[in-house]
């Protein structure tokens, strides 16, 4: 009876991932253009974005090979799997053990992988150039990712999303300055990682600054709309690691009806906050050059050094 | 009931099987190739069977041979260490030598395959020695025996002066090392009592004082360097690899370089067993700078074996930094922490062993289809090639350390091991760890950058050559040699709990702890070093999973027959799209030549021809770039300066006249009698 249980709350968790991803984006976007002073479409934008384009035929190159049909399906299947391991609505995910934070960002590294060969499959300059901007961005964002979580690891003795979440709840409330600097980085970092102002601009596409777009530039139909509900996903699972892992108040520790309950009203409000912090620095700052991005995300791996660094020489 | 080191003894012998043969029927090329190489294959497959049983059997088995120099006889010992490289030297030429066949037989026929096939087997046999020899006198045979095999091999198409000169180059190297680890052995039977203080046996009982202690270990530490290709001693790597046969460029990266670290591993943890701190670190800081520089250099390649070669030279860096972890862990006596990190390099050992070997076949294919070493004037390889290069894609993803494969397990467990490092109370390490496991990090997103730009700019897009001659999928045995390596890729990465646990009597025989790595029933799928609370990683599961979801979604969206068109690429209407406006190896690595070319010696320049004296409307333009390796310049080149000075200086005495030489001999004598 008890793993039954517990297979439920997994399950629900995952369609939550599933089918929360896109509200999440259409609440970020709905925000944005309120603050831009714009009518906005609302929060289920999204949702009738992916319908459409579920609806509508794939075009594709002709010179396509196997490894363009297949990355959609790899991005979005990776997607939901990380989406099993992150502490969401409770504390007692069965399939938690099976990847710890280290893997969870692999596995999100394993779809960009295939995500820039992909952009390389067609062989049009866009593709290529968004590909090794994507991977470049990716080899300064992914140190610092992992030094922001080697921090957090660190104070929580441990790799694994549950302990880590599980050991922050527990403990007094104590400010560590060398959490406040993982924090930061974290912030900058998922910025970069979901490729949003002032790193990449979600909204732009056939720019010549374009990054996430220009590798996604040639695909159409079901293959768009998996690659586009993927990289939802993406984001708010980035989100909801940065709450699992700096402020994971609020998540069911016992599962049951009530908690989970409590769970979900909690991580709503803390979502609808972070997705207003994320709309504040979009809406200030303006895109940059993409040869000053190496200043921004420098800034990113510092601060996640300093993290681990201070945790050393002061804890 | 046969004994592993007698197996292992046999396996060796059997290597001159294949020798006869070229003596017996050389004539015949083609029976010649296949009847050697699959008996290579063979041979390799028992010394596999050696190793494994070796390891899982436990416990030291040594047998003294009636060879040697007189009275001084050879020893052999076959511990759980050397099994484990005799296990890895032995599977990679069992698939190296079923892919040869296909490999060697494609050669064009005017080359020395006689010599190639006679060097090949004197080179494993040489391997699996190096691995076995208990004594001074036998592994400096086995390690020169290699070192002169590989050479010849290096030399293989010897008509082209480029070759010999990177052969010479490897030779220099080879024997600068090879004096160092003489040297080192010397000191070491220095401190040894008894009349056979040669052997390893009396090293291990002989107690060092620490100045000799550290002098032996530096000097065998940069021996075994400038063969594991250790910065500042890689130069010879990325002139060697290229010039080398695929399939020996598969060996020397994948498993020659791995007896540099049975070496290190050897003589630190087993004969001098002293720990001060800062030889781990100095081992840990050569690890980093290795991993991150080889990357780096390998970014800017666009040879491709040339760019594999810089990224052995990355991968040797993380076994070191595994290997230097476990030294500082020892020193500061945390037992359990130092197996998690050996077993974390000897991990990646064996996987690096494994991707690299795949990728050097993968390579030897291509080349042998487009007859071009220059990424830039491949592409769309994929549909020519498919089966290649779906193996060379299980190579890519291995080796930029992403799951489920296994360059992705090893990686993991040296950030484990650098990640449950408890506080170390020199502020040196506390700066060290942290920053280590940042450059770790970088290391592995910058090699998936560079994997990208590989299969993405050889397989992917539209081929860029200019002549478009038809390209073939590899024959059978080719196929063959890297389906199986990309399934021992798979293997390792899903089943590291299993692996881990057959290997873990190594960490116990060096350093008396283990990692705990099973529990409960499904233990085989769950990789948990040290304690489940901390970490695990259950690579079936995530593989089962993202494959469940892709098949799902992939079924939900096929109930109702959706159409696809195949049109022609998008050229925004200006029909004038050619191969040439791809993205090639050279505009894929520009953001990383902008971010990270201090490092580099770069030279870039753009011609542009102006059309009736106006530069904005260009006739044609020349791009012209060149990136050297900067220890050329700084190490190199002096030292290269300074022999030729003193040799020219030296060479005044020579002039060739008879009576001149006479008065030296006269003057010798005299110095020579009046001072003794």
């Amino acid at each position: 009876m008890k793993s039954l249980h517990l297979i439920f709350i997994e399950i629900l968790q995952v369609i939550i991932v599933i089918a929360v991803a896109p509200a999440f984006a259409g609440w970020v976007d709905m925000l944005k253009c309120w603050t831009q002073g714009r009518t906005s479409a609302g929060v289920l934008q999204p949702y009738r974005n992916i319908a459409k384009l579920f609806v509508k035929d794939v075009v594709l190159a002709g010179n396509a090979s196997w490894i363009f049909r297949f990355t959609p399906y790899l991005v979005f299947g990776s997607a939901v799997v990380v989406g099993s391991v992150v502490p969401i609505i409770s504390m007692n995910l069965f399939l938690a053990p099976s990847a710890d934070i280290i893997v969870g960002i692999a596995i999100f590294a394993s779809a960009r992988f295939f995500m820039a060969l992909a952009g390389m499959d067609i062989g049009t300059a866009f593709g290529g150039m968004g590909a090794s901007r994507e991977m470049m961005v990716a080899s300064l964002t992914e140190p610092a990712i992992l030094m922001a979580i080697f921090t957090v690891s660190l104070a929580g003795r441990s790799t694994s999303l549950l302990h880590i979440a599980r050991s922050f709840t527990s403990g007094a409330l104590v400010l560590r300055p060398s959490i406040v600097f993982a924090a930061i980085a974290f912030l900058l970092v998922v910025i970069a990682e979901t490729g949003r102002i002032p790193v990449d601009n979600p909204s732009t596409h056939l720019e010549l600054t374009m990054i996430h777009e220009a590798m996604i530039l040639e695909y159409s139909g079901r293959h768009l709309a998996l690659i586009e509900w993927g990289s939802m996903i993406r984001f708010f699972l980035f989100v909801t690691l940065g709450i699992a892992c700096f402020l994971p108040w609020g998540i069911a520790v016992k599962d049951n009806v009530g908690d989970i309950a409590i769970s979900v009203f909690f991580m709503v409000i803390k979502l609808c906050v972070v997705g207003g912090v994320l709309v504040i620095i979009e809406t200030g700052l303006a895109k940059m050059r993409l040869f000053r991005l190496t200043e921004f995300l420098w800034a990113a791996f510092l601060m996640a050094t300093l993290g681990v660094i201070a945790f050393f020489i002061l804890e | 009931m046969i004994s592993p080191i007698e197996l292992s003894t046999f396996s060796v012998v059997a290597f001159i099987i294949p020798i006869l043969f070229v003596i017996v029927i050389g004539d015949n090329r083609r029976l010649l190739i296949r009847m050697s190489f699959s008996v290579s294959a063979l041979a390799s497959l028992v010394s596999v069977a050696a190793g494994i049983l070796a390891v899982a059997g436990g416990g030291i088995e040594q047998v003294v041979l009636p060879i040697g120099l007189p009275t001084l006889p050879f020893h052999l010992r076959l511990d759980e260490l050397s099994g484990f490289f005799i296990f890895v030297v032995g599977l990679l030429s069992f698939f190296v030598s079923i892919y040869s066949v296909g490999y060697v037989g494609g050669l064009g026929a005017g080359k020395p395959v006689k010599r190639l096939i006679v060097f090949y087997n004197i080179f494993i046999a040489a391997m699996f020695m190096v691995c076995l020899a208990d004594d001074a006198l036998f592994f400096l045979v086995a390690w020169e025996v290699m070192a002169a095999a590989s050479y010849f091999l290096v030399m293989f198409e010897d008509g082209r002066s480029e070759n010999r000169r990177a052969a010479y180059i490897y030779m220099v190297m080879a024997h600068i090392g090879a004096v160092l680890i003489l040297l080192s052995f010397g000191v070491m039977a220095g401190f040894t009592t008894g009349f056979e203080g040669y052997t390893f046996d009396a090293m291990r009982e002989a107690r060092f004082p620490l100045k000799w202690a550290t002098v032996a270990f530096l000097l065998s530490f940069f021996g075994f360097a400038a063969k594991a290709g250790v910065i500042p001693f890689h130069v010879w790597l990325p002139e060697a690899h290229p010039v080398a046969p695929s399939n020996v460029s598969a060996l020397m990266s994948g498993v020659m370089l791995k007896t540099a670290i049975y070496g290190i591993i050897r003589i630190t943890f087993d004969i001098i067993k002293v720990f001060p701190w800062w030889w781990g670190t100095m081992v840990l800081v050569l690890g980093l700078i290795s991993a991150v520089m080889g990357v780096l250099y390998a970014l800017m390649q666009h040879d491709l074996k040339k760019l594999l070669a810089y990224h052995s030279v990355e991968n040797i860096g993380i076994i070191l930094i595994g290997i230097g972890l476990s030294m500082i862990f020892t020193s500061f006596h945390l037992p359990t922490m130092a197996a998690l990190a050996l077993i974390a390099g000897l991990y990646h050992t064996m996987n690096h062993a494994m991707f690299k070997g795949l990728l050097f076949m993968g390579a030897g294919a291509v080349l042998h289809a487009t007859h071009e070493r220059n990424m830039d004037e491949m592409g769309g390889l994929i549909h020519h090639m498919p089966w290649t290069s779906a193996f060379f894609l299980v190579g890519c993803i291995s080796i930029s350390a992403l799951p489920p494969f296994n360059g992705f397990v090893s990686e993991w467990l040296t950030f484990q091991a650098f990640l449950l490092s408890p506080s170390m109370p020199i502020p040196l390490m506390k700066l060290l760890i942290p920053l280590g496991a940042a450059l770790l990090a970088l290391t592995g997103a910058l090699a998936a950058a560079c994997f990208v730009k590989v299969f993405g700019v050889i397989f992917l897009g539209n081929w860029r050559g200019h002549d478009n001659h038809a390209v073939t999928e590899a024959g059978w045995s080719m196929r063959a040699g890297m389906s199986l390596t990309s399934l021992a890729c798979l293997c390792l990465g899903i089943l590291p709990a299993v692996v881990i646990g057959w290997m873990d009597v190594i960490s116990e025989r060096l350093l008396k702890a283990k990692l705990v790595t099973t529990s409960g029933v499904y233990g085989w799928m769950w990789l948990t070093p040290v304690d489940p609370e901390r970490a695990s990683y259950s690579g079936p599961l995530v593989l089962i999973g993202i494959v469940a979801v892709c098949a799902v979604t992939y079924l939900l969206l096929h109930v109702k027959p959706g159409s696809i068109s195949k049109v022609p690429v998008w050229d925004c209407g200006f029909k004038k799209l050619t191969a040439k406006m791809q993205y090639n190896a050279v505009s894929f690595s520009m953001p990383f030549r902008r971010i990270f070319g201090f490092l580099f010696d770069i030279k870039e320049q753009i011609r542009l021809a102006p059309q009736r004296g106006h530069l904005a409307f260009p006739v044609n333009s020349h791009y012209y770039l060149r990136v050297r390796d900067r220890f050329w310049g700084w190490l190199y080149r002096p030292v290269i300066d300074i022999v030729v000075l003193l040799s020219r200086k030296t060479g005044m005495l020579q002039h060739g006249r008879i009576h001149v030489y006479l008065i030296y001999s006269f003057v010798t004598i005299i110095v020579l009698l009046a001072l003794l």
